[in-house]
């Protein structure tokens, strides 16, 4: 029951106080081995829950960190089912919720109720759809939820409150707000304190919900907004992997590494 | 079966959200482009029912861009064909040597009536980049123009000129680094900048409104020209066909929309063939493409078995694209326009020919597209059939393809 295993991991850490850590890379990057070997390396270095990106080449929502890391994986040979096969091998082993993040043509080539159903058989716990906005994407946030997967939907910095309100009112357990506008991997360019005004009103509009907070977080800004329910590290992880590549080194030990410090210091924030 | 609705303007035939016929076009966007979206929705709709933005509108139809452009009968080549009669919308004449002008003049106006000074743009041939810089100099705005790196190596004279308006060219290496990826990463710029900047897509695609600002600015094409036939032929013929190219679609959508109404006015639109020997063809209606979404819309999209788009091949810049506007899509759906394909090798005979027989009209590579379709069906047709080729782009911008092709040294 994935959805439930993500609601649980959510109430289970703000028991201990602590925002959930996300981590995204992009699935196959730079292969299928050495993708599934990073996904285990995050896992065990205390991410509670794991993003992984189905690449699309012709993404609008991505910096140039991530599109390195699709393009790469894309010009690998990797395939919507390979990465399917990767959450699946690593959902054998580990127990970290695993959601995808994507674009609609990945979902739309290979048939919404088929890729629901491939969800499902690899234990897939939610889906984010970058270009795939509310009201559009209902019916296929329906299905999702019949089959107990999250549909997260996205909120951003100008999204009015009315706006809010509908999305919020139609969404399942966990949102997703972009912190700011830009694509992945900019700097943060707004102050924490707008992050956490937003964060707050969503939260008076939906106390029940959890909201993860994504783009512009890295080691420095994680400080700040400690106080959410969830923050993302993507395209600082996939600097990494390109970087490990060109010096040959290995990308699952670096990112492993680079995910502790993050753990480390979001706990040390909260004081255990 | 998907209808046109008769009585009702092409680009407002779409539901309420934004999809032609159910399923061509929509706004798939990240939610950070909601809001700029709905606003520029919300304000173009005031402003194409405004007299006074009309009225600006058309005064810089007809003192800047020229309109109209000639209308001409091309006796040397109906004679040559020995079949329909041939004639040109030349709208290459329009200032900057393309239709182009037309969206560009509109995006800048807008722009201007919302406050922003910054514009940016995608552009493949590098006419809507050389138009939108033009303009946006005239109007004192920053322009920023996103071009595929491949693209700007073939079409230099463009970006030259884009330069001279003081424009910044940003140069696109990822992919297939021509149109596509040009399109996406000014969406990824406007997704940061669209507090202050505004973004002009360069062509019928995109999401609903950008397809929709695009396709009424170009109407004026069909607008000017229908008066033109009543005034050549005293009504409007029996037998007419008008051919067009089409890349994303933007020069066809304007050169068709007066004609929606007119059963008897056949339409047809040529897609890029590419190499003879390639397979990596641009043609994504004549192929038969599958559904995807590309660059915020539903269209038909050439693309792989995973989603993937796939690489296109064409001489021509201009209709080097792997999707397709979503009004070609509905109007192919709803059996209005027929799609066909014309060769690089049967572009560039098209380009000679015309070039050679009539000299006033030469053709740029995308329109020679047109002018190959003309040639292949003209002779077999009865002499009271009349043909119109929109000539929608000068020739100047490929001399360089065109004299290697041929064997010159420029």
């Amino acid at each position: 029951m994935s959805s439930d295993t993500l609601k649980q991991k959510f109430s289970e850490l703000k028991k201990e106080g602590l925002p959930a850590l996300l981590t995204y890379t992009v699935g196959g990057d730079p292969s299928k081995d050495i993708s599934l070997e990073i996904f285990k390396s995050i896992a065990e270095s205390g991410a509670d829950i794991i993003e992984c990106g189905l690449g699309h080449s012709a993404n609008i929502g991505d910096g140039a960190a991530i599109q390195d890391s699709t393009y790469r994986a894309l010009s690998n040979g990797i395939q919507t089912d390979d990465v399917f096969s990767i959450i699946k091998s690593f959902k054998n082993e580990y127990s970290q919720d695993v959601i995808i993040m994507t674009y609609q043509n990945k979902i739309m080539s290979y048939g919404e109720k088929n890729f629901i159903e491939k969800c499902v058989a690899s234990n897939v716990s939610g889906i984010i759809c970058v270009d795939y906005p509310w009201p559009t994407n209902m019916s296929f946030a329906d299905e999702c939820k019949k089959n107990n997967i999250t549909f997260i939907q996205l909120l951003s910095p100008t999204t009015s409150e009315e706006r809010l309100k509908l999305i919020l009112d139609d969404s399942h357990d966990v949102c997703y707000y972009i912190s700011q506008l830009s694509t992945t991997g900019s700097k943060l360019k707004v102050s924490s304190e707008e992050i956490l005004n937003k964060f707050n009103l969503m939260k008076s509009i939906a106390p029940e919900k959890n909201f993860i907070i994504g783009f512009g977080i890295t080691l420095d800004t994680i400080q700040s907004i400690k106080d959410v329910d969830a923050i993302v590290v993507g395209s600082a992880l996939c600097k990494e992997i390109s970087r490990s590549v060109n010096e040959s080194q290995n990308p699952a030990t670096n990112i492993g590494n680079m995910v502790k410090q993050l753990k480390e210091k979001l706990t040390a924030l909260i004081g255990f | 079966m998907i209808e046109l609705q008769k009585g009702i303007p092409l680009i407002d035939q779409h539901d309420e959200h934004g999809y032609w016929g159910g399923k061509f076009g929509g706004s798939q966007i990240a939610e950070s482009l909601n809001y700029p979206i709905e606003e520029l929705t919300r304000e173009f709709e005031k402003l194409r029912h405004d007299e006074k933005f009309i009225a600006e509108r058309d005064h810089y139809f007809k003192n800047f861009v020229g309109a109209p452009t000639p209308f001409i009968k091309l006796n040397n080549l109906t004679k040559y064909l020995g079949g329909a009669q041939i004639y040109c919308k030349l709208v290459s004449k329009a200032t900057g040597g393309a239709h182009k002008a037309y969206n560009a003049v509109v995006h800048a106006l807008i722009a201007k009536h919302l406050g922003k000074t910054f514009i940016g743009g995608d552009t493949g041939a590098g006419y809507a980049g050389k138009m939108l810089s033009m303009v946006s100099a005239h109007f004192g705005l920053k322009a920023k123009i996103f071009m595929g790196a491949k693209d700007i190596e073939r079409q230099q004279i463009n970006v030259f000129s884009m330069r001279s308006y003081g424009a910044e060219v940003v140069p696109v290496t990822s992919g297939s680094q021509t149109l596509v990826n040009a399109v996406s990463e000014c969406m990824r710029w406007w997704t940061a900048e669209n507090e202050t900047a505004h973004m002009c897509v360069g062509s019928t695609v995109g999401p609903t409104i950008f397809v929709k600002i695009c396709a009424w600015s170009t109407a004026q094409i069909s607008r000017e020209m229908k008066k033109q036939v009543i005034d050549e032929f005293g009504e409007i013929p029996k037998n007419m066909k008008l051919i067009n190219c089409v890349g994303g679609g933007s020069s066809a959508a304007g050169f068709w929309n007066e004609w929606m109404d007119h059963d008897n006015v056949e339409l047809i639109g040529v897609e890029a063939g590419g190499p003879e020997d390639s397979k990596k063809h641009a043609a994504p209606l004549t192929n038969s493409s599958k559904l995807g979404v590309l660059h915020g819309s539903t269209q038909y999209v050439i693309q792989d078995s995973d989603g993937e788009i796939e690489e296109t091949e064409s001489i021509s810049a201009g209709l080097d694209y792997p999707g397709v506007s979503p009004l070609h899509c509905f109007l192919k759906e709803t059996g209005r326009a027929r799609y066909t394909s014309a060769t690089d090798e049967e572009a560039i005979e098209a380009f000679k020919l015309v070039s050679r027989l009539e000299g006033f009209v030469s053709p740029s590579l995308e329109p020679a597209h047109a002018f190959a379709e003309a040639i292949k069906i003209a002779p077999n047709l009865s002499k009271d059939t009349i043909i119109c080729v929109d000539s929608c782009g000068d020739s100047a911008k490929d001399a360089q393809i065109i004299a290697q092709r041929l064997g010159y040294k420029l």
